[in-house]
């Protein structure tokens, strides 16, 4: 699988180029900056771009900007935008736009490389990857809407949907029996008022519903 | 030199008293005479004595006149070693009636006579002053000084105003350096130490994949570093975050205190109405008000859930954070031993000429009011 890399610090652009090769991804090519991101995406046609948020000239949230101007011109290409800090605007902004093959994950981690190289398998493969930290930060601004009909354990179950979690993921992640995380699901669809369709198609809407726009 | 100075100057005294009174002893006779001629003499016995004494005065004066000249010449020669030359002697029939008030001599030497007598007190005062010159200059120096800035410079209340204008002028680019100064310092961390760390800690989580076949001990000595890196991964971030978010630079203070907001360990419904933003420097106090505010709650209000409410009306930021804890919050030790930070915030409060008050009766809520003043 090919991936370009947009990262500013040397030492964190080698390693990741390290991290993803050893992972089994081909690294096509890793630059330093928004503007040589857009060029070698469009050079390349990656299945995945790992993009930074703080990059030059302005240090800012180049690396959000770069990730919707790719999702307008290249829709296939997929997202995983990491970020020292995570915070509820930038994410907010880039759900938006982008609601299938994105993540949008903590820097750090990177540190736990089996994790992540799940993350980048999964958003290559169309799924998310959304830190928990900016589930926890979406959940409390949707306090005030359907969301609130959910009990604490069907939120936590959706954070986890959120996260790209399958419901085996999820079962593990809460040890809780296969029924009852079907029991939570059905919950969700239920509460949210979504209609019935493939369960595929409407843990995406309720993802979506989570999400918010 | 000195010493000579002051001899001279008390020997000048002397002589130019002498001279002076002698003089106006002679002038006020002769006057009084000539008065009393012109208002008309009592009896001729009278009229001869005023008429003798005139006549009499008018030829003493000459003399007295150089001879006091001769008194001056040789008190100069004494002290001084300075030899002035005596001018010459009027001649003629009538030189000594009329002579000696005929040549320019006699009236210049009459002047120096009146001068000497101010230039003798003048002398004397400052030479007998002479061992407390110094202080004198320097009272005078402040006594003028003092007129100066009185009279010259501006009022004591407008000088009040400037004095102000200027400390909160200083004070308000004080506040602004040090904001500058930790957005440096954060921006510094998370290019240098940060990414560093992250680095670390990614090179361990590979090495611990990578040596998983290991032997115990290998793998649980790769596992504490790895761990250990991550921990101080995320103990930077937070610090980092402290210091000075960056979101409040890149997208103002809603975004940043919605992710504030988010983060609290307790739900916070967050209402924000800032139509217009605050300077920079007054909108990190109000984040660093409601973060500081937040994390007291989480820690000592036991309360269940929080609010805050952030408003801009006309020049005034008003930033209200409630919870529904146990009350009881107080300011606490200025060294913030007791550990509540209420009062730091106030005085970060003050910073910016803004208020903090704290209403939390025991059994609660608990409301934190700052208003804060923004002039753009």
């Amino acid at each position: 699988m090919r991936i370009v890399i947009a990262e500013d610090s040397v030492l964190l652009r080698d390693g990741l180029t390290r991290m993803l090769t050893d992972g089994g991804f081909e690294v096509v090519e890793a630059v330093p900056d928004a503007g040589q991101l857009l060029r070698a995406v469009a050079e390349h046609r990656p299945a995945l771009a790992v993009i930074d948020v703080r990059m030059p000239p302005t240090h800012t949230d180049e690396g959000i900007k770069a990730a919707l101007v790719i999702r307008r011109q290249f829709p296939e290409v997929a997202l995983l935008v990491l970020s020292q800090y995570v915070e509820e605007s930038y994410a907010t902004d880039l759900l938006s736009e982008a609601t299938s093959s994105v993540g949008y994950l903590l820097k750090d981690r990177v540190a736990h490389v089996r994790d992540f190289l799940d993350a980048v398998r999964r958003v290559a493969g169309g799924g998310t990857a959304l830190d928990p930290e900016v589930v926890a930060q979406l959940l409390v601004r949707r306090r005030d809407d359907p969301m609130e009909r959910l009990t604490p354990r069907e939120q936590q179950v959706l954070k986890l949907m959120a996260e790209g979690k399958s419901n085996a993921g999820i079962m593990s992640a809460l040890k809780v029996s296969p029924s009852a995380v079907e029991k939570y699901v059905t919950n969700i669809f239920l509460k949210l008022d979504l209609p019935a369709a493939s369960t595929d198609h409407r843990r995406v809407l309720a993802v979506l519903k989570y999400l918010g726009s | 030199m000195t010493w000579r100075a002051i001899k001279n100057a008390l020997a000048g005294l002397l002589a130019g008293l002498a001279g002076g009174i002698l003089l106006g002893v002679l002038v006020a006779v002769w006057g009084a005479a000539i008065l009393s001629l012109v208002q008309g003499p009592g009896g001729w016995q009278h009229g001869a004595i005023y008429v003798t004494v005139s006549v009499l005065v008018f030829v003493l004066v000459p003399w007295v006149v150089q001879g006091l000249a001769m008194l001056q010449r040789s008190r100069i020669r004494a002290t001084l070693g300075t030899e002035i030359p005596a001018p010459a002697r009027t001649s003629g029939p009538a030189s000594w009636l009329v002579g000696p008030w005929l040549a320019a001599a006699t009236w210049r030497q009459l002047g120096y006579h009146v001068l000497a007598v101010v230039t003798g007190i003048g002398g004397a005062v400052l030479a007998v002053l002479f061992p407390v010159w110094p202080w004198l200059a320097r009272q005078m120096t402040r006594t003028d000084e003092r007129l100066a800035r009185a009279l010259l410079g501006p009022g004591s209340r407008e000088a009040l105003a400037l004095r102000v204008e200027s400390l909160a002028r200083s004070r308000a680019d004080l506040v602004d350096a040090a904001d500058a100064e930790r957005r440096r310092i954060e921006r510094d961390l998370h290019d240098g130490a940060q990414q560093r760390l992250v680095s670390l800690a990614m090179n361990l989580g590979m090495t611990r994949e990578r040596f998983e076949g290991e032997s115990e001990p290998v793998r649980q000595a790769i596992a504490a570093a790895h761990d250990e890196a991550v921990l101080a991964l995320t103990e930077l971030r937070q610090f980092i975050r402290g210091l000075h978010p960056a979101v409040l630079s890149d997208r103002g203070l809603v975004a940043a205190l919605s992710g504030l907001a988010a983060r609290a360990p307790l739900p916070v419904r967050l209402q924000v109405d800032v139509p217009r933003p605050a300077s920079a420097a007054v909108e990190a106090v109000a984040y660093f008000i409601v973060s500081e505010a937040l994390a007291n709650v989480a820690k000592h209000a036991q309360a269940t859930q929080a609010e805050v409410a952030v408003t801009r009306t006309g020049h005034t930021l008003r930033i209200a954070v409630t919870d529904d804890g146990r009350g009881g919050a107080a300011f606490g030790r200025s060294d913030g031993v007791d550990g509540t930070g209420l009062r730091g915030l106030a005085q970060r409060a003050a910073a910016v000429d803004g208020t903090l008050k704290i209403d939390s009766p025991r059994g609660g809520p608990t409301v934190i009011t700052a208003e804060l003043p923004c002039e753009s």
